[in-house]
């Protein structure tokens, strides 16, 4: 082949690189083109105030947001305190080469690629069938209470769906902290927990931020492992008590979109619920990437 | 005194441990505690991993101890060819009919053909994109195909699901003549745009790990760019190239809503992919909400739990490894 061909040979193939990646921009354009150009009009505040209404045909999708947000604050609370220190003792503790760390990185790895419906047979199986079962043995509850489905099975099943997001921005965030912080803190006498309580973890803290937002709209979105540990389809009363079943935006988009006896009257519905949960979940993710691009900016200036 | 001499000493005295206060004794013994305390917590990944895997298998377990459910639901009516009246199929998902089939062939059929469509989409998408992405771009395209690929990541599977109900379905149906608007290629479709960002990352961490000595070295060779991207970077990072479609075929076998959504969920073995399709995860996602506990059809569910609790253990196991492989290689055994 004379050079020119090569070149041209290999400018065709270089631009199918770029049609490729043009083509994965154009599929989110055309999702969210889609989604915001059926679903805008439908996003007033009566519908993010009110129940549904006439079969679900009508009104708004109070419960669903207030569910959802509930839920994964539940879900943030149990996450956050194991997924930190998780991170703080594969960077901070464990001796290097240490067996036991390699062991919690692997499991941590794999955990991250259990399918999410597997998460919801744990959930029932662990949380709601043991779990539950016990605490009503030994709480004396002579009906079902604690073994049913309820938001509280569902945070935490959650929880351990997302633990694997957490660790990885935390250790992530851990690395940035420059090693001169540590040091000096030990040499002025601060013992380990106290350099990681006041050097370590406040440097680290956008970064653990960025976890949680991730782990957030993560978790918001998540509908298989709710399926069967506490979604409910209608309930017009909010989740009062730990062990209340509730509504959820994401399980409300899958119950609109395959069982509506009506599909074409409760399209302009479905979109905006789905637009809802969409800017939920764009929202999280646009603050953990500003976040992360600044403590980037900021961790390579340290260096 | 010489340096043997005291070196002899120190061998033979006792050292003395330094007297602590009481306050930086206690001051020690708060720091064991907080390290304890924090490795304690770090094993809770591990016994995650570990519980996952003993409560679903404990409740498929039935499957195999009790009489009723081992009469119902053997291993043999699972997987192999039941005698059933001539012009009845032989592989037959129907869990809760008067004599249950529970024929796991048609699920495998479903779930091999929808996977199998995502991935010829994904992978040449994603690689390529990927390959864009590390090679060719100039930095303000790749910066901005960074956030769109997380946001692509962020969008949740129902949404997606949704999306390939209710917008891509008539358009896949029009386009290729199908007779149903919800099929397997539907649904395969719609599980690409789920494994697509984990294809993209994980092969664009690989290909910009490749070190730039690499490319520099070919193209002072003469090669043209393209032919340093194609044959000196990217088999520089096919092991993390071949973990990216690995852990995007883990993903795509265990996605759930997107199947149930879109992919017409009837238990029929045919190769077509206009036909609908029922795959694993869909099933538990369907059947588990109406089943009485403890059943056999229960434990059945559980049952298919397990076995995709198994491929993808499996599957992410192979991805770490060949990903570790491709650091090791470019760098030369250092870590």
């Amino acid at each position: 082949m004379t050079p020119n061909t090569r070149r041209a040979v290999g400018l065709a193939l270089t631009s199918l690189t770029g049609l490729a990646a043009f083509i994965i921009i154009a599929m989110l354009g055309i999702i969210l083109f889609n989604v915001v150009e059926n679903g805008a009009g439908g996003v007033t505040w009566t519908f993010l105030s009110k129940p549904p209404e006439d079969g679900m045909m009508g009104g708004g999708i109070f419960p669903a947001i207030f569910g959802t947000a509930a839920l994964t604050l539940l879900m943030t609370v149990a996450v956050m305190p194991v997924g930190v220190l998780t991170a703080v003792y594969l960077h901070e503790y464990a001796p290097p080469n240490s067996l036991s760390a390699r062991f919690v990185r692997v499991a941590v790895v794999n955990l991250a690629g259990v399918p999410s419906i597997v998460f919801g047979l744990f959930g029932l199986g662990f949380f709601i069938l043991f779990v539950g079962q016990g605490m009503d043995r030994a709480l004396g509850h002579e009906e079902m209470y604690w073994a049913q489905p309820g938001i509280l099975w569902a945070s935490l099943t959650l929880a351990v769906l997302t633990l694997p997001v957490v660790i990885v921005s935390t250790e992530e965030a851990l690395r940035a902290v420059p090693m001169d912080h540590r040091t000096a803190s030990l040499a002025l006498g601060a013992t380990q927990s106290q350099t990681l309580g006041r050097v370590v973890l406040p440097g680290a803290l956008p970064g653990i931020l960025t976890g949680a937002v991730l782990a957030i709209s993560r978790g918001a979105g998540e509908v298989a492992p709710i399926l069967f540990t506490g979604a409910a389809y209608f309930l017009p009363d909010l989740p009062t008590h730990l062990n209340s079943q509730f509504m959820h935006l994401g399980y409300h988009t899958y119950v609109m979109a395959t069982q509506s006896p009506d599909v074409e009257a409760t399209r302009p519905l479905l979109y905006s619920t789905v637009l809802v949960l969409l800017l939920l979940t764009f929202a999280l993710n646009l603050v953990a990437v500003i976040i992360r691009t600044r403590t980037r900016r900021k961790a390579a200036g340290s260096h | 005194m010489d340096r043997q001499a005291i070196m002899e000493q120190g061998l033979t005295q006792p050292l003395v441990a330094p007297l602590l206060s009481p306050a930086a004794r206690r001051r020690q013994l708060r720091e064991k505690v907080i390290a304890g305390f924090i490795t304690l917590m770090a094993f809770t990944g591990i016994a995650a991993l570990i519980l996952i895997i003993i409560f679903v298998a404990k409740e498929a377990l039935a499957l195999f101890t009790e009489p009723e459910a081992r009469h119902e639901a053997s291993l043999s009516k699972m997987f192999l060819a039941q005698d059933v009246a001539p012009g009845r199929p032989p592989f037959r998902w129907q869990p809760v009919s008067k004599v249950p089939k529970v024929s796991m062939i048609p699920l495998f059929v479903g779930t091999l053909k929808t996977t199998a469509v995502s991935m010829l989409v994904a992978v040449p998408l994603g690689v390529f994109g990927a390959l864009f992405a590390a090679e060719f771009a100039p930095r303000r395209l790749r910066e901005l195909l960074k956030p769109v690929i997380e946001l692509l990541a962020g969008i949740p599977s129902v949404v997606l699901g949704f999306f390939a109900l209710m917008v891509m379905s008539t358009v896949v149906k029009e386009a290729l003549g199908f007779d149903r608007p919800l099929n397997a290629m539907l649904a395969g479709l719609g599980l690409a745009l789920a494994i697509v960002p984990v294809i993209f990352t994980v092969s664009e961490d690989a290909l910009t790990s490749v070190p730039r000595s690499y490319r520099e070295a070919s193209l002072a060779l003469g090669a043209t760019p393209w032919e340093t991207a194609w044959k000196v970077v990217l088999p520089a990072a096919a092991p993390g190239i071949l973990a990216a479609c690995v852990l995007g075929f883990g993903r795509a076998i265990g996605e759930t809503m997107i199947v149930l959504m879109a992919s017409g969920n009837a238990d029929v073995i045919s190769w077509s992919l206009g036909d609908s399709a029922r795959s694993l995860s869909a099933t538990i996602a369907a059947e588990m909400g109406e089943v009485v506990v403890g059943s056999p059809h229960y434990s059945l569910l559980f049952f298919i739990g397990v076995q995709l609790f198994i491929f993808t253990f499996v599957l992410n196991l192979i991805a770490s490894t060949w990903t570790r492989r491709v650091v090791r290689k470019l760098t030369g055994g250092a870590s």
